[in-house]
């Protein structure tokens, strides 16, 4: 990707939620992580990555632009 | 450098508490720990007489609690330590996080300039423990070692205690209890008391080193150091050349087999290069939980600190929410013993300072599962977190390596007013007062020091007076800056803090020039402006005009004389 190609992934922090607010910026990035982890509660390394799966399949349609998800495919296959 | 030497306090014979039994007492506070100490110093500026019990004899055996936040220092100014604190403890705001060999993630706890405070200071318990114990002496506390108190009987209007002493046991009765006994609380058992929450699997090795070092003050944190593999480390720089290392060991180590210098020292010298000389002061070896009591207040008998709640040690919420405890429940408990208020008050206590207990355990408990995830799963993700955080923005912000204490946000509590008009800015109803620099006749001086002293009126006004705003002051019958608002028909009546731009003579007033502007912008002011605060630098309510029927009512809810919240 050339580097003048404004980028349509948004990796600055993005979580929020309407009509509520937080005091602390680390806060609505935290929710999120523990609801995560909490969705794998109890279940086997197989299960969980199947829940992993469907969750990238809901989100990935849900954000819908093949821009942003080829963005995203190319940024998580960075691994240095 | 050497070690540190507890003191021995002397013990003071119990012959005038026993004369005439069961001698009565309007306020006894069990345990002389940091929260125990702040509730009987906060009391006797009050002008409370407070009988402090302990069981032992001395301060605190280890650094244990050693990273004390600004709100914390806040408080402690207010009591009136906080400078020799400062003084001798090391100030921090920046904390770094490392994955392997890199660095990942820093924070800084206080961005923006113009606080009196620093983010952090790091010093060993039981420095604190004997800064209180001397300012508790000064101001007439009366402390008592080696009174273990063996039972408590509580009544409808006061609780019954034996206290065991080497001189033998004797019974006092109490008004007003404060338990302050710590995380094992015999208190708390010997009532029956239900606290419930989370133990954590696993185990970490404090290590308190002496040595010369040329470390930044500042917090380090890694995830999976080459010295110490596949698991978390942590470095702190206390006073006096001790620093303070933790390691995460897992819930296999066996604890009395690592608490083994031989066992230590090699994982010092793996972390800190064989050329270093150090001295090991302390080694302790720890495991933790996140849970709460259901109730703080059980009629005459007030649980705060670790004996109410207890977090992991991520975070430094410990020590730091046990200070904000003292420093909610005091103001209300000194009101409800000098009958200025019903002691329904004191339900907000256990109201506020629970809603707080879940957010620190919340916050805890968060930190904790990301540095040390249970599943295969969780652990890929704290991984990965930590992967794209070289590279991405929001993945830095999810980097938890501990979210350090601060003070809660008590949106919800009972006693506030909310905001009927509009207003930008985190100064809401429930908010801890935000700093600011000011001037106070032509010297220098801070915010925060002109609050706390009961309920206050802060009112900003334009410089010159208004003739709106001059009719206002008329209004509400101002007779000096010392003089309570007269109008409000309350039982505790405000005293007036008039904010201005540049300084100006209001005669008999208390006046603050807020010469940087910090204080406007931060309370988000305007002329007129008015805020009500409460005594532990709380904001109670705020409007865009001083109303006093507005304000009258705000201050009956501040009382909790008002029952349910709109």
């Amino acid at each position: 990707m050339p580097t003048n190609t404004p980028t349509a992934l948004n990796t600055a922090p993005n979580f929020h939620e309407a009509g509520r607010r937080f005091f602390r910026d680390f806060s609505p990035g935290d929710e999120f992580y523990e609801h995560l982890i909490d969705a794998h509660n109890g279940l086997s390394d197989e299960q969980s990555e199947a829940l992993n799966a469907r969750l990238i399949l809901l989100l990935a349609n849900h954000i819908g632009d093949l821009r942003v998800l080829r963005e995203a495919l190319q940024a998580a296959r960075q691994t240095d | 450098m050497g070690a540190y030497v507890n003191p021995i306090y002397p013990y003071k014979s119990p012959a005038d508490l026993m004369a005439t039994p069961p001698q009565r007492k309007p306020l006894i506070v069990i345990g002389a720990g940091p929260v125990g100490l702040a509730a009987a110093i906060d009391a006797r500026l009050q002008g409370l007489e407070v009988l402090v019990l302990d069981d032992d004899k001395t301060v605190s055996v280890g650094s244990r609690a050693v990273c004390y936040a600004k709100r914390s220092l806040e408080i402690l100014d207010r009591l009136g330590i906080a400078d020799e604190a400062c003084g001798l403890g090391v100030s921090w705001n920046i904390g770094r996080t490392f994955l392997e060999e890199d660095e990942v993630y820093q924070f800084n706890l206080v961005p923006d300039a113009g606080h009196k405070r620093p983010g952090m200071i790091n010093l060993q318990q039981y420095h604190v423990e004997e800064m209180l114990i001397a300012r508790a002496l000064e101001l007439g506390a009366d402390i008592r070692w080696q009174h273990k108190v063996t039972a408590v009987t509580p009544h409808d209007a006061h609780a019954t205690l034996t206290v065991e002493t080497p001189e033998g046991t004797f019974d006092i009765k109490a008004d007003w209890l404060v338990v302050a006994d710590g995380a094992r609380s015999p208190i708390r058992r010997h009532l029956g008391l239900d606290i419930e929450g989370r133990v954590f699997q696993d185990r970490f090795l404090i290590a308190d080193v002496i040595m010369k070092a040329d470390y930044p003050a500042e917090r380090w944190f890694w995830f999976d150091p080459p010295f110490h593999p596949n698991q978390s480390v942590l470095l702190h720089k206390q006073s006096n050349n001790v620093w303070r290392i933790d390691f995460q060991l897992g819930w296999d180590a066996d604890p009395e087999e690592e608490k083994k210098p031989e066992k230590v020292i090699p994982r010092l010298k793996a972390m800190l290069g064989d050329e270093r000389p150090f001295e090991l002061e302390w080694v302790s070896i720890y495991t933790f939980q996140c849970r709460r009591m259901t109730d703080f207040r059980h009629g005459r008998v007030l649980f705060a600190g670790d004996a109410a709640h207890q977090v992991s040690p991520f975070g430094a919420r410990g020590a730091n929410s046990g200070f904000q405890d003292a420093d909610d429940l005091m103001w209300k408990l000194g009101l409800v013993i000098k009958g200025q208020a019903s002691e329904k008050l004191l339900d907000s206590y256990a109201m506020d300072r629970q809603f707080a207990a879940d957010e620190n355990i919340m916050n805890s408990t968060r930190s904790t599962d990301f540095i040390t995830p249970k599943s295969r799963t969780s652990k890929t993700f704290r991984n990965q977190v930590l992967a794209l955080a070289k590279h991405h923005p929001f993945a830095r912000k999810l980097v938890n390596s501990g979210r350090l204490s601060v003070p809660s946000f008590l949106t919800g509590s009972v006693l506030n007013t909310p905001d009927a008009e509009a207003f930008e800015g985190n100064m809401v109803p429930g908010a801890p007062m935000d700093d600011a620099p000011v001037q106070v006749n032509g010297q220098d001086a801070w915010l925060l020091n002109q609050v706390g002293k009961g309920f206050q009126v802060m009112l900003f006004v334009d410089a010159p007076l208004s003739p709106d705003v001059l009719a206002q002051l008329a209004n509400v019958s101002l007779h000096g800056g010392s003089t309570p608002l007269r109008a409000i028909a309350s039982p505790i009546k405000p005293t007036l803090l008039i904010v201005v731009p540049s300084p100006l003579n209001i005669p008999g007033m208390n006046v603050i020039v807020d010469t940087q502007g910090l204080v406007a912008k931060r309370y988000d002011a305007q002329p007129g402006t008015t805020y009500l605060l409460r005594p532990d630098q709380h904001v109670l309510a705020r409007w865009r005009t001083l109303d006093t029927d507005r304000l009258q009512a705000a201050m009956a809810r501040a009382l909790g004389q008002v029952g349910a919240q709109a």
